[in-house]
């Protein structure tokens, strides 16, 4: 246990390393510069500017002070922001993100387990044919194309929910955007689900607890539903990456301020320390939920040991 | 008044190839107390029977007919009564112990469910029910075992724990399907002669479902005879054996090699007669150059033991055997699963590695060869395994299965060659030469292992080792193969190393047998020593533990039946392996290991062998 959570660490700075390097040679090679916003600055200026962020240095150079920094957990200032670093602007965008997400997957596993497993028990049914159909369109929309088209029906024809904002933190605020990142979520979960109930269904195990004499649903919850689910654990972590891209899009369609939003700006404005802070936080956040996730598989599965 | 009173049972299967009639208009009872016994082969219908009892059929199953319980007819008895009587009054444990327990679930939380489904008690009431009923189970140190998952048992554990689970409730039916079939023979004694003590301590009447004649003889007082869906013959256990009436119970009975009985050169198969005389084998010719010679030959794997600081340890799967095979000599393999019988013959393949040891093959060391040279001596050992099925590739058709030996081996020969040498191998092995373009799936089990012996054969090798190769075929189907690979051994002048965990198979085929325990080597012999004057306490165990088809020999003989299950082999017991399990054990036998050693004709690793052997 502790010895692959070790190996699992250790194995992981090679993968943040190559992150690393790629958001940042990427986002240099990109034209134009931090510094070439709406007015053109005087050139002694700009140079000062950049010798002050030390862009005036050689790209491998920067690279190692970036990662020297870092190491020493700073994600140095924001060239967009002048007065805020990179660190606090994480600290306000994350907890908008992490509510936005957060609830998003909550969301998908609820309906999404729900409904795989009815469609599971009603295989070959129209019941089991809707669930499936519906899902498969959930999967085939992209959340920047179903995200207008919700604002359109709930906001702006129906009125029932603001089309955008964060209002004063309302849940009515969270509700759409919420909808269109888990719909895609709801819809593999779905999916997976309903795939392994049928298999765990047929199992000899659930056979001899029929032969014992439980009613299905019983049957369902303690037999079942722990083996149906360790497939959808193990996707939670593609899961989670899905949702952060995906509200990448979605904070900009509602106009949510979160890190996606920064994002966004970072890399329209080329501030590089943004983006790149923004890049390894959620590179550092993915793995770490992976990690998680492989734990929590270990547990439900007795059979699952590391070593 | 029966207990229960089945007439006109009738159990269809929508499938897409139409209807299938799977029993057809079965009438049996059931007297209290008793135990009765359902013999037949696969698709005789006899597992479907029972389960339309149960309301347990798959979807596409569906049941008429009458069976009368406690005044209830089961097969209209509407699902929420039936679901009432599932488990209380009505039970039934099943073949693989492995899959019929969730193996997400501790046994406590398995076992406390059915006592809590069926009456109102407080969970630790149930608990200490279920404590109850794991001791009336023999289950050593049942508080703890009780907090544990299914994995972390034994094979024969666990399906004592699916009887005591299916006994929980004191039900007055006891369905057991095949309860005993995935398990050893010395597993199997023990839980047979379990049953019938619990049986007549909880006075449970049960339906014992097996393919296994030898199981009835000792256990049931009625048996039905069922084929194809049909009852064939029904009767007291006697009857069915000294005087069979039906011609489908003479050939089963026939059908299977017996220990108590005089060895025959060739098994009833039904089938057609071989080319070869009987009578006409090899056998072991003296003097001759081994062909296979095994030297101290040592496989061992590393295994994650898990835990917080994760440590790999090394588990020792064969430590030290040596073994000789002469041209035209078949040598069995006997021993328990985990023996590390499989795990010895994949070394001497070079499938896994070796840890030590040698592996000569006409005087050659495997080791020594590159790899061409290596290539050429595998055309010259083939194997065949367990699963006929499953160890073809079902995207291939049977002639791309037979020839690709060929096409790896003999690049000289052409086409219409190779085609010639398939056609050849596959009417050789008894099917029709025309199979060429068919898939796996098309065939019988049976078939399917004709295939894999003429893959095996097409290559004309000197040495076949088979896996298991009859274990998964019906009793029948088993005679025809065990037949077969005699018939080409006679002919072909093969050597076979035959494994099997079915003693009385092994006499059958085999000039010699050795016997492994825990990775080592207890005991060698020819046929007729090992099985008329068996020297190790082990063998003696194994061989006393195989039921005989002969219910007054089986209900009066004198059994050395094992106790325990097999030690981990990840720490093997210090001096002899077999130690902990023995009856004859001193205290020597837990200091010194003893040495594999000649006692009379045999070769034997015990160190009270020979005041053993006077007590034959
Ligand atoms: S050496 Fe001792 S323990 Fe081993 S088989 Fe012989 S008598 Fe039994």
């Amino acid at each position: 246990m502790l010895r692959y959570s070790l190996r699992r660490f250790l194995g992981a700075i090679p993968t943040l390393l190559i992150l690393i390097a790629l958001a940042f040679f990427m986002i240099r090679l990109a034209p134009g510069g931090p510094f070439d916003a709406e007015r053109a600055l005087l050139p002694e200026i700009e140079a000062n500017l950049r010798a002050a962020y030390h862009l005036d240095e050689p790209l491998p150079m920067q690279f190692v002070r970036y990662l020297g920094n870092l190491a020493r957990a700073d994600f140095g200032p924001s060239f967009q922001y002048r007065d805020y670093t990179v660190t606090e602007l994480i600290m306000t965008g994350f907890p908008v993100s992490l509510r936005l997400g957060g609830s998003a997957m909550v969301v998908a596993l609820l309906f999404g387990i729900s409904a795989g497993s009815l469609a599971a028990l009603r295989q070959n049914t129209r019941t089991d044919y809707t669930v499936m159909s519906l899902s498969m369109t959930g999967i085939s929309i992209p959340n920047f194309v179903m995200a207008p088209l919700l604002i359109l029906l709930f906001a702006v024809y129906l009125g029932w929910l603001p089309a955008g904002g964060l209002g004063e933190g309302s849940w009515r605020n969270m509700v759409l955007p919420v909808i269109s990142l888990a719909l895609p979520q709801i819809a593999y979960v779905a999916r997976l689900t309903r795939g392994s109930m049928i298999e765990v269904l047929r199992s000899p195990f659930i056979r001899t607890a029929k032969a014992q004499g439980l009613p299905m649903y019983k049957i369902l919850i303690r037999h079942a539903l722990k083996p149906a689910l360790l497939p959808v654990v193990s996707y939670l972590g593609p899961a989670t990456a899905a949702v952060i891209t995906g509200s990448v899009v979605i904070e900009q369609i509602f106009g949510v301020p979160g890190l996606g939003r920064f994002f966004v700006q970072g890399a329209l404005n080329r501030d590089y320390t943004l983006v790149m802070g923004v890049v390894v936080f959620y590179g550092v956040l993915i793995i770490v939920f992976n990690f998680l996730v492989d734990l929590a598989y270990a547990w439900l599965d007795p059979k699952v040991k590391y070593g | 008044m029966s207990l229960l009173d089945v007439s006109n049972l009738n159990v269809r299967f929508d499938t897409p190839d139409g209807e299938v009639h799977a029993v057809k208009d079965l009438s049996f009872r059931l007297e209290r107390g008793e135990t009765l016994g359902i013999v037949g082969e696969s698709g005789s219908g006899k597992s479907q029977s029972v389960l339309s009892l149960m309301g347990l059929l798959a979807d596409n199953g569906r049941a008429d007919g009458v069976a009368q319980f406690d005044g209830h007819n089961l097969i209209t008895l509407p699902e929420a009564q039936l679901r009432r009587m599932r488990g209380r009054r009505i039970s039934m444990i099943f073949q693989d112990p492995m899959t019929s327990l969730n193996p997400y679930l501790t046994l406590a939380d398995q076992m406390i469910q059915v006592v809590r489904e069926h009456e109102t008690v407080s969970k630790k009431a149930a608990r200490s029910r279920c404590l109850e009923m794991l001791e009336a189970v023999s289950i050593p140190e049942a508080d703890d075992r009780l907090d544990r998952y299914p994995h972390e048992l034994s094979g024969g554990m666990r399906q004592r724990v699916m009887i005591a689970a299916s006994l929980l409730l004191n039900p007055e039916i006891l369905i057991a399907d095949e309860p005993t079939t995935a398990l050893d023979v010395t597993v199997q004694a023990q839980i047979l002669e379990l049953m019938r003590d619990l049986s007549e301590r909880f006075e449970t009447s049960t339906i014992l479902i097996t393919h296994d004649l030898a199981v009835v003889a000792g256990t049931c007082e009625r048996v039905l005879v069922m084929q194809g869906g049909e009852l064939k013959e029904q009767g007291e256990v006697r009857k069915i054996f000294y005087e069979p009436q039906h011609a489908y119970t003479q050939a089963l009975l026939k059908a299977v090699p017996r220990l108590d009985e005089e060895r025959v050169e060739r098994l009833l198969d039904g089938g057609e007669v071989g080319g070869a005389a009987a009578g006409a084998r090899a056998g072991n010719a003296a003097g001759a150059d081994p062909l296979l010679a095994v030297e101290d030959l040592k496989v061992s794997f590393r295994v994650h033991t898990g835990g917080f600081w994760g440590h790999t340890r090394e588990l020792k799967a064969v430590d030290g055997v040596d073994l000789e095979l002469a041209p035209g000599e078949t040598l069995g393999i006997v021993g328990e699963s985990g023996c590390g019988k499989s795990t010895l013959a994949r070394a001497i393949l070079k499938l896994v590695p070796l840890a030590g040891g040698q592996v000569c093959l006409l005087g050659r060391g495997l080791s020594e060869l590159d790899s061409a040279e290596m290539r050429k001596m595998r055309s010259d050992l083939q194997i065949i395994f367990q699963d006929p099925l499953a160890s073809l590739n079902p995207r291939m058709t049977v002639g791309d299965i037979v020839s690709e030996p060929l096409w790896t081996h003999r690049p000289d020969l052409d086409k219409a060659a190779v085609r010639q040498r398939v056609v050849h191998v596959l009417k050789r092995v008894g099917l029709e030469g025309r199979e060429l373009n068919r898939y796996p799936h098309e065939f019988s089990g049976g078939q399917c292992q004709r295939i894999g012996i003429a893959r095996a054969l097409v290559l004309e090798p000197k040495l076949i080792i088979c896996d298991e190769p009859v274990s998964a075929l019906d009793v029948s189907i088993q005679a025809q193969i065990v037949n077969l690979l005699m018939d080409l051994q006679a002919e072909l002048g093969l050597s076979l190393i035959f494994i099997a965990h079915d003693l009385a198979v092994v006499r059958h085929i085999s000039h010699r047998v050795l016997v492994m325990y825990l990775g080592t080597a207890v005991e060698i012999a020819s046929r007729e020593d090992l099985y008329e004057r068996p020297s190790h306490p082990y063998t003696r165990a194994l061989i006393s533990s195989v039921p005989i088809p002969d219910p007054d020999k089986e209900r009066s003989r004198a059994r050395e039946l094992l106790f325990g299950d097999l030690p981990s082999p990840m720490d093997p017991p210090s001096g002899c392996r077999f130690r902990t399990r023995c009856r004859h054990a001193e205290p020597r036998c837990a200091e010194e290991i003893p040495e594999l050693r000649a006692v009379g004709p045999s070769r034997v690793a015990c160190h009270r062998a020979e005041e053993l052997l006077e007590t034959v």
